[in-house]
């Protein structure tokens, strides 16, 4: 091949690190990854710095001569963790002295990270996904930064997946990198996406090939550029056998090198010398990454079972039926296989001397061995809801022979009441924290959702419960849970209370909560966690002892908390209005909806969704964390998200097919100005229908950095300019129903995945219908999806936020929002006394379609404000604090 | 192509000696410092040597003069420590702005000067960008590694105001000196490329760093080929080293990067090691034949001196430099092209 190459690329830390003829490949270390390394994720999190920073030390000792940084991690402020990181390791001579590779999905932490390292560094990385405007934005800031930069081959309909993709993709990206921000075209890196082969899917045949054959277009046409990928995902479907994947990687990278690959992701203990792969297993595994035959992964499939190394196991493999009957029983309660279980049971039930025997004995030896899993974190959430229904329906089978024999009760080892507070509907977190629990041998109490707290009180004193746990996740929802701790402390109740959802956090529980409470008070985020916790707060002999030290625990977190340092100053109303978001007004021209007035969308195909649906977040409520897609391929969580994937499409397929959730929509645009700087009128011909009530942000920030509010985005009154807004409402109805009616079937796993896939579905539409909007209903963005190079400029523009959200927290908007959509009547989502939607798949919403319009958060604000924003709302202030108390500077 | 590029395409252009060295002689006092305008200031202002372009213009008028007479191309504005994060020692950050403009302004003064009397010779005035007294990559605290007294941010900031008022007061070129942290110089740069689009303006950018000692490494730890590629995302006018070191000691790292750079290459050393007094005292016949071994090597397109360099200094080193062709960097095979 002939590679076009004038000028090599450049990189620094503390030395150079130049990558010529000669420097053969480029190895990048990436150990200090959050996503990749739940070891250097605990570390970070944990705060332990300096081990974190012995990891990247090792890869550098190894050898590694880039070392990739990544802070994306839902739980972690990734902002800080960059700068907090990259600052210690610019103490450490034998680290930065190679380069640092900035790894992150969100702009602001690659500019924070970008700030603090002195040598030229790589971004990690860009893409045309979110349009050729947002990528020049970012490709001229990383040039002024001084930085190369790898491109995802990746653009607005998706990820290159075959040849022609990878090509035209990194063709575009180039072009537009080199002529029209006039990047250094050596400093191009093209990550061409690494996939799996031998999946056993036709489509994922060439997967090797097509890079392989990507990267020698790359390297001969596009001039300078450089081609890089992780390339353990290209083995993925023989996790598990080690001598076939070090293979693999060796006979990929011989290739993909031989092209022109000069960079990448290799782990070097997975790597065999290509020459000391045996002649036969070369073949199949050259057969298979070059798709050299039709049967090429079947043989290697046979050949691998051959090779030395653990096998890779057979969905199909019945062998463990061969095995003792408690063998078989644990075993299908670690798989979730419910195919044998009443088989298996019945011999059980049988063999004991008493039915109950079998739960207590056989089923309980299994759900200890899946707890223990679950607990090490061999095992994952989904894992463990499935062996819950397998554990069910054993339970369901065994209960009328238990009933029989009379005065015999199930002994379990403590009850559990569960709810969602009340004026919140979201239980999918709370679901799944039950059926953990109830696998673990706690009997569960769940009131379901909206419950009142005298409802909880008076169910936890009829049931003799020994514990409560509250889940909810609106803000409002806080202070149900710090009022009902306060009503246990006056009925001098004595049990422990656990807190979880995802407003919920560690510091509102130990500030808010505890204080409230003489007993234990728990917060609880993740459903592995619930387990011991209840364990330890129930274990009659060590309980003492652990209430005193989780008291004393949160005594020690709330004073650290409220000293903590960083001390904020903040402006008051008045100067942060005069330090509002400017737009010239003179010159812009509103866009008039095309159509004006309330509308409803109809006879919508959910299958119209589908492309709209964002994955990562559904993974999440599983507890697997990472980015959808390259969370299919993790390390650690790849396997169990990829058969998770799988079922949720099964599902989605027959939730399409048999129309089972229905999609329902509201939205209208309307005239609308901004009055008294902060509130947005809205009209119908000039006559006033509508008021939004917007809040600004006070927080003390630099010369020239504005304090936005969202009525900033539309023009004043004063201006003369006619200006419009829109609002929305999406629901997806039907998911109760759906969830309720596996539930009735004892599968709890398939109610909670089809709340998630509802989930899913209720954002998707958001989505769905704001691109409706902007391109057709109100038009301001009508040419969005030609290609015209020119046009293009105007993707994406506008914003959506919703109240209850950082832009705009206060939930009592909603109430503006039904009433001039008249949303309860026309589609028949409500508001419960909370302010959440129900149903619990919904989302609503205003646009903005100015283009300067962005999101913001609008963080703290004080006093001042409070007093103005409840008297133009016309409501008490006590009130409008209560909606806005996370909100409040002072506490 | 600007006259100054012309210049470089032509000669080996000479970058003027030391102002401080110079300042010392006149023993300004405390008073001096203050003149009318600032008698009542309550900060002590001895010291504060980038004031005297607004306390006594007349000095600072003199010495550039007297350089550009010695055979000086370039004069640097009086501006080393002219940023609100460097003032800030003498609670003089809103004055940042007028220092810098009236600096530029001296210098442009003298400038034009010269070039009418001597036409076929123009004289350029660099406006001085110094590294303020924080790190950007360092922690000041030993305790406390990840701590920074100062952000890329507020770097940015300074910059971009000095930077302002030094195009506003004439200068033609821009001076990023005495980089010792690289992550300074690149907040510099980032400001001066804003301001160079915000204004439509193309403005030539001087970037010198410093190796501060025997290990052949800046402050911040960087070789100087590892500081040459940090640096060199912008379209420099010249890139090299100043200070710390005398140019017999410099010259390894000017070999170390002239090789590697498209950009000319500058270096303006200190007459020398300072002696156990503080004072510098390599002469003028010793410091110029130094520097000609850079000239036969090819290795430079601008040069001056740093501390302890004076007129006579530069007059000796202007008249070697006479004597040499420029190296050739790329600005001169397009321009010869």
């Amino acid at each position: 091949m002939k590679v076009k190459q004038s000028k090599y690329m450049r990189l620094s830390g503390l030395e150079p690190l130049i990558l010529n003829e000669n420097s053969n490949f480029i190895n990048v270390g990436e150990r200090t990854n959050v996503a990749g390394s739940r070891k250097f994720l605990r570390l970070i999190k944990e705060e332990k710095f300096d081990e974190a920073l012995d990891i990247a030390r090792h890869q550098v000792d190894g050898g590694a001569q880039i070392i990739d940084i990544n802070m994306d991690d839902g739980l972690l402020d990734g902002k800080e963790s960059m700068v907090r990181f990259l600052n210690l390791i610019a103490a450490e001579p034998d680290i930065c002295r190679v380069p640092m590779m900035i790894d992150s999905s969100k702009w602001e932490i690659i500019e924070a990270g970008l700030q603090v390292v002195q040598g030229k560094c790589v971004v990690n990385s860009i893409s045309l996904k979110e349009g050729e405007e947002k990528f020049i934005w970012e490709a001229k800031q990383i040039k002024r930064y001084g930085a190369a930069v790898i491109v995802m081959a990746f653009d607005e309909v998706g990820q290159a997946d075959n040849y022609e993709r990878r090509i035209e993709i990194a063709k575009r990206s180039y072009d537009v990198l080199v002529n029209k921000v006039g990047f250094p075209s050596e400093d191009i890196i093209f990550d061409l996406n690494i996939f799996p082969v031998a999946t056993g899917m036709e489509e994922h045949r060439k997967n090797a090939i097509d890079f392989i054959e990507a990267t020698k277009w790359v390297r001969e046409n596009l001039e300078n550029a450089s081609v890089s990928g992780g390339v353990s995902n290209v083995s993925f479907s023989f996790r598990g056998n080690n001598t076939v994947r070090e293979a693999m990687h060796s006979v990929f990278l011989y290739y993909a090198i031989q092209n022109g690959m000069n960079m990448g992701i290799v782990n070097p203990a997975m790597l065999e010398v290509y020459d000391d792969i045996p002649k036969d297993l070369l073949e199949h595994v050259e057969d298979v990454i070059l798709d050299r035959r039709d049967d090429a992964t079947e043989r290697l499939l046979d050949f691998a079972e051959t090779v030395k190394g653990s096998k890779k196991e057979k969905t199909v493999d019945l062998s463990w039926r061969e095995n003792p009957l408690q063998d078989r029983i644990t075993h299908a309660l670690v798989k979730g296989i419910d195919a044998f279980i009443v088989e298996d049971v019945e011999q059980a039930r049988q063999e004991s001397a008493k039915p109950i025997e079998v739960i207590e004995g056989h089923l309980m030896i299994g759900m200890n061995v899946v707890g223990d899993l679950f607990g090490e974190g061999k095992m994952f959430l989904p894992q463990v809801v499935k062996s819950a229904r397998v554990m069910k329906k054993a339970v369901a089978y065994l209960n009328p022979f238990i009933e029989a024999e009379k005065g015999e009760e199930q002994q379990a080892l403590g009850k559990v009441l569960m709810a969602t507070v009340k004026g919140d509907v979201h239980d999918i977190g709370k679901n799944i924290v039950s059926v953990v629990l109830g696998c673990n041998n706690y009997e569960i109490v769940d009131l379901g959702v909206m419950v009142p707290p005298e409802k909880i009180i008076e169910t936890a004193k009829k049931e003799n419960v020994d514990a409560i746990g509250l889940s909810g996740l609106i803000t409002p929802s806080l202070d149900e849970m710090v009022y009902l701790a306060k009503e246990m402390e006056r009925e001098n109740m004595d049990i422990p209370l656990l807190i979880g959802g995802a407003t919920t956090s560690k510091a509102h529980t130990a500030v808010k909560i505890d204080t409230q409470y003489k007993n234990a008070v728990v917060h609880v985020n993740d459903a592995s966690r619930a387990v011991t916790v209840v364990g330890d707060l129930l274990n009659k002999q060590t309980s003492n002892e652990y209430v005193v030290k989780l008291k004393k625990d949160y005594d020690e977190f709330r004073e650290k908390f409220l000293k903590r340092g960083k001390e904020k100053s903040y402006i008051s109303i008045e100067e942060a209005r005069k330090r509002k978001y400017n737009i010239d007004w003179d010159t812009f021209e509103t866009k008039k909806p095309n159509e004006l007035g309330v509308q409803m969308l109809k006879q919508l195909s959910l299958k119209e969704l589908i492309p709209f649906i964002d994955w990562s977040p559904f993974f999440r409520s599983w507890d697997l964390h990472g980015k959808y897609p390259d969370i299919l391929t993790d390390k650690v969580v790849g396997e169990q998200a990829t058969q998770l994937f799988e079922e949720a499409k099964e599902m989605i397929q027959e939730v399409v097919a048999k129309q089972l959730l229905k999609p329902r929509a509201v939205f209208g645009m309307f005239e609308a100005n901004s009055i008294n700087e902060d509130d947005i009128s809205v009209q119908k011909k000039g006559e006033e229908i509508a008021i939004f009530r917007t809040l600004r942000q006070q927080l003390k920030k630099r010369e020239g950095v504005p304090n936005h509010a969202l009525a900033d985005f539309i023009a004043p009154k004063d201006s003369g300019k006619t200006d419009y807004m829109g609002a929305f409402c999406v629901a997806i109805f039907g998911a109760q129903e759906l969830a309720d009616s596996y539930k009735a079937k004892d599968d709890d796993y398939s109610a909670i995945m089809a709340q998630a896939i509802a989930d899913r579905f209720a954002e998707a539409f958001a989505e769905y219908l704001h691109k409706q909007v902007r391109t057709k209903h109100w038009g301001y963005a009508s040419n969005e999806d030609l290609t015209n190079d020119e046009l293009i400029k105007e993707t994406y523009k506008g914003i959506r936020p919703a109240p209850g959200y950082p832009a705009c927290p206060d939930h009592l908007e909603k109430e503006t929002i039904w009433e001039l959509l008249d949303v309860e009547k026309i589609i028949g989502v409500t508001l419960t006394e909370s302010l959440a939607m129900w149903p619990a798949a919904a989302v609503s919403g205003y646009y903005f379609a100015n283009p300067e319009a962005k999101y913001f958060g609008l963080g703290k604000i004080t006093d001042d404000q409070v007093t103005d924003y409840a008297s133009r709302k016309g409501i008490e202030k006590s009130v409008a604090r209560k909606w806005l108390h996370a909100n409040l500077a002072e506490q | 192509m600007s006259e100054i590029k012309q210049a470089l395409k032509d000669r080996i252009l000479v970058l003027d000696g030391a102002m401080g060295t110079m300042l010392q002689a006149y023993k300004f006092t405390e008073e001096d410092f203050r003149g009318e305008r600032f008698k009542d200031y309550s900060v002590p202002l001895q010291g504060n040597n980038d004031l005297l372009s607004i306390t006594q213009p007349k000095a600072i008028k003199t010495i550039h003069a007297k350089y550009f007479e010695a055979g000086a191309d370039i004069v640097e504005t009086n501006t080393f420590s002219g940023t609100t994060i460097a003032m800030a020692d003498y609670e003089m950050e809103d004055l940042v702005y007028e220092l810098n403009y009236e600096s530029a302004k001296i210098a442009k003064e003298v400038a034009i000067e010269f070039t009418q009397k001597e036409p076929s010779k123009p004289r350029f005035v660099a406006g001085a960008m110094g590294p303020t007294n924080r790190t950007a990559s360092m922690s000041p605290d030993v305790n406390d590694p990840g701590y920074r007294a100062v952000t890329f941010d507020e770097l940015r900031i300074a910059y971009k105001q000095q930077a302002e008022a030094l195009i506003d007061g004439g200068v033609d070129i821009l001076l990023v000196e005495t980089v010792f942290d690289t992550l300074n110089a690149k907040a510099a740069l980032f400001a001066i490329e804003e301001v160079k689009d915000e204004r439509s303006i193309d403005i030539p950018i001087m970037l010198s760093g410093t190796i501060t000692d025997a290990s052949g490494r800046t402050l911040s730890g960087q070789t100087a080929e590892a500081f040459l590629i940090s640096v060199s995302h912008i379209p420099l006018l010249s890139v090299g080293f100043n200070c710390a070191l005398g140019a017999n000691l410099l010259q390894p790292h000017l070999e170390a990067i002239a090789g590697k750079t498209d950009f000319a290459v500058s270096a303006h050393p200190n007459a020398g090691l300072p002696n156990a007094f503080g004072e510098y005292d390599e002469t003028p016949e010793e410091m110029g034949a130094q520097i000609e071994e850079y000239l036969k090597k090819n290795l430079i397109n601008i040069i001056g001196g740093c501390c302890g360099t004076s007129p006579d200094h530069i007059r000796i080193i202007a008249d070697i430099a006479a004597k040499y062709k420029p190296r050739i960097h790329a600005e001169h095979v397009l321009a010869t092209q």
